[in-house]
């Protein structure tokens, strides 16, 4: 285990070292998500300005679902970036190699690259901020451990998701756009109230895909706006999807077949 | 005129071979329209005051914008682009056709028949299942087929000159890259433009890229009509024009300098 997590470390610092020999180009993506995040923000600011309030929820309550969503998003983003660039693996054949090393194949990915996606990551914060800046809310310690709790749990929801992008290539060769939805649109959906979907999609993410456990159930006992106990339990959901994740991605593995050389 | 439209259409052709793409794309717009539409109803629902836009025009607004996304898709042609970079852009400049009008012709057949393929599906959806409504008249819905269609040849433009750009960086940085979260911003496919605070508008307003859906969407729903409609579609001409202007003469400028590497 710590023999491992040594070897994670040491495959990170390569990857990071890597890639600050382009600093210029680094800073220039950094800057460039920073701006589209921010005016996505600017946008629903605007919206915000208009109607003054979605359903019965204020701005800066729903600047703090945005934030903890894309806080959340960005890193998973960062460190489960080597499941993101899994699928050439496959079709090139390369990933027998990975199968051949004494090593586990998740340690291997995972280490393959970090991506640190600062732009999203800072402005995710910033929002974050002035959102608690601006409600005064009533700190408690088990609240802020909901929170980070609940940021943790969003970062294994999201890179459960990547790995069953991942997984998926193992039966279909070429990777599927369609997963971008929960993805993406798991961002998306989270950074509203979960209170504005119909049914359906609240159903598909609470239960299937549980943006809402990670998210909207949490900050409602943050807010102050619900106090039940399944809630103070939610975040476990990401974990648990984390894990169903890696099942699938292992059952994967016992599926390939090569494609050869 | 005849090369032309033999390369728009050898062009279509070819890529309406890829529908399980298209179905992938489908599904994947109809599930964003979703998303947002659900959040308009929540903004509206939560305000009464008069806006630019009913309810029911800003969901209509949504639905056409994920038919017509592609539209606001301006990446180069990737075709061209490995021709520049690998050289081989030499043999375009053997054949005996307008350069320019060739490029042209091919980006705009690039957009054209994913555009048809996906479209068609949305609007079907969305207006059976979704609550988007028809055009507010005939003559409007006429007026839109018009716009959408100078959007088309607004898109082809910026993607040739996007292209034509990459004489010049070869790697498809600069341009390519600083483009797409603007046209993003002011084309409408972020928010409807009608929904900015009226200084954002102001300045939208003088860019080309409403021209890409904005125009034909408020044309389609009735905000744009008689002189407003007349005065936005000669705006999408004017632009057109210039961007085929500047278009032409950057390839000139960049064929002078072209050096084509390798033997």
């Amino acid at each position: 285990m710590l023999n491992s997590l040594k070897l994670y470390f040491r495959y990170i610092d390569l990857s990071l070292r890597g890639q600050m020999q382009y600093r210029a180009s680094f800073i220039m993506r950094s800057t460039a998500q920073f701006l589209v995040t921010s005016m996505e923000f600017l946008a629903l600011m605007a919206l915000f300005q208009r109607f003054g309030q979605v359903r019965d929820w204020k701005m800066p309550e729903v600047a703090m679902l945005y934030g903890m969503i894309s806080i959340a998003f960005a890193i998973a983003e960062a460190v489960a970036r080597g499941f993101d660039v899994f699928p050439p693996l496959i079709r090139m054949g390369d990933f027998d190699r990975f199968l051949l090393r004494p090593r586990s194949t998740e340690l291997q990915i995972l280490g393959q690259e970090l991506k640190p996606r600062l732009g999203r990551l800072i402005q995710g914060a910033i929002v974050l901020g002035f959102a608690f800046s601006t409600l005064s809310l009533k700190w408690t310690i088990a609240k802020v451990l909901l929170l980070i709790c609940s940021i943790l749990g969003g970062v294994c929801l999201f890179s459960g998701l990547f790995i069953i992008q991942a997984a998926m290539c193992f039966w279909t060769i070429e990777s599927i756009e369609i997963v971008n939805c929960t993805t993406y649109g798991g961002v998306q959906a989270g950074q509203l109230p979960m209170s504005i979907y119909k049914p359906g999609m609240r159903i598909f993410f609470t239960y299937v895909v549980p943006i809402a456990s990670v998210n909207y159930l949490p900050a409602r006992i943050i807010l102050g706006r619900s106090d039940a106990l399944p809630a103070w339990l939610a975040p476990m959901g990401g974990v648990v999807f984390l894990v169903a994740a890696l099942r699938i991605f292992q059952a994967g593995v016992r599926h390939y077949r090569s494609t050869g050389s | 005129m005849r090369p032309y439209l033999a390369i728009l259409d050898s062009r279509c052709r070819m890529l309406l071979q890829y529908r399980v793409v298209a179905l992938a794309g489908i599904v994947t717009q109809v599930f964003w329209g979703l998303l947002f539409t659900a959040m308009y109803r929540a903004f509206y629902h939560a305000s009464k005051t008069a806006q630019p836009l009913n309810e029911g025009q800003v969901i209509t607004y949504i639905w056409l914008g994920q038919a017509m996304l592609l539209l606001t898709f301006n990446r180069p042609d990737s075709e061209l682009a490995t021709m520049i970079s690998s050289g081989a852009v030499a043999y375009e400049l053997t054949r005996p056709v307008d350069l320019y009008n060739s490029w042209l012709a091919r980006c705009a057949g690039t957009k054209a028949a994913p555009l048809v393929l996906r479209a068609i599906p949305i609007l079907l959806l969305g207006g059976m299942f979704f609550g988007m409504a028809t055009p507010v008249s005939v003559s409007a819905g006429v007026l839109f087929l018009i716009s959408i269609i100078l959007g088309l040849i607004l898109a082809a433009t910026i993607t040739t000159l996007v292209t034509i750009t990459m004489l010049w960086t070869i790697s498809g940085e600069g341009m390519a890259a600083l483009l797409p979260p603007l046209i993003y911003i002011s084309s409408g496919m972020l928010i409807p433009l009608p929904l900015w605070p009226d200084w954002v508008k102001r300045i939208f307003d003088w860019l080309p890229f409403r021209g890409l859906i904005d125009t034909p969407f408020r044309v389609y729903l009735g905000d744009f009509h008689g002189i407003f409609a007349a005065r936005a579609m000669a705006q999408q001409v004017i632009w057109i024009l210039i961007i085929v202007m500047i278009g032409r003469v950057t390839l000139q400028r960049g064929l002078r300098r072209l050096v084509v590497q390798g033997g």
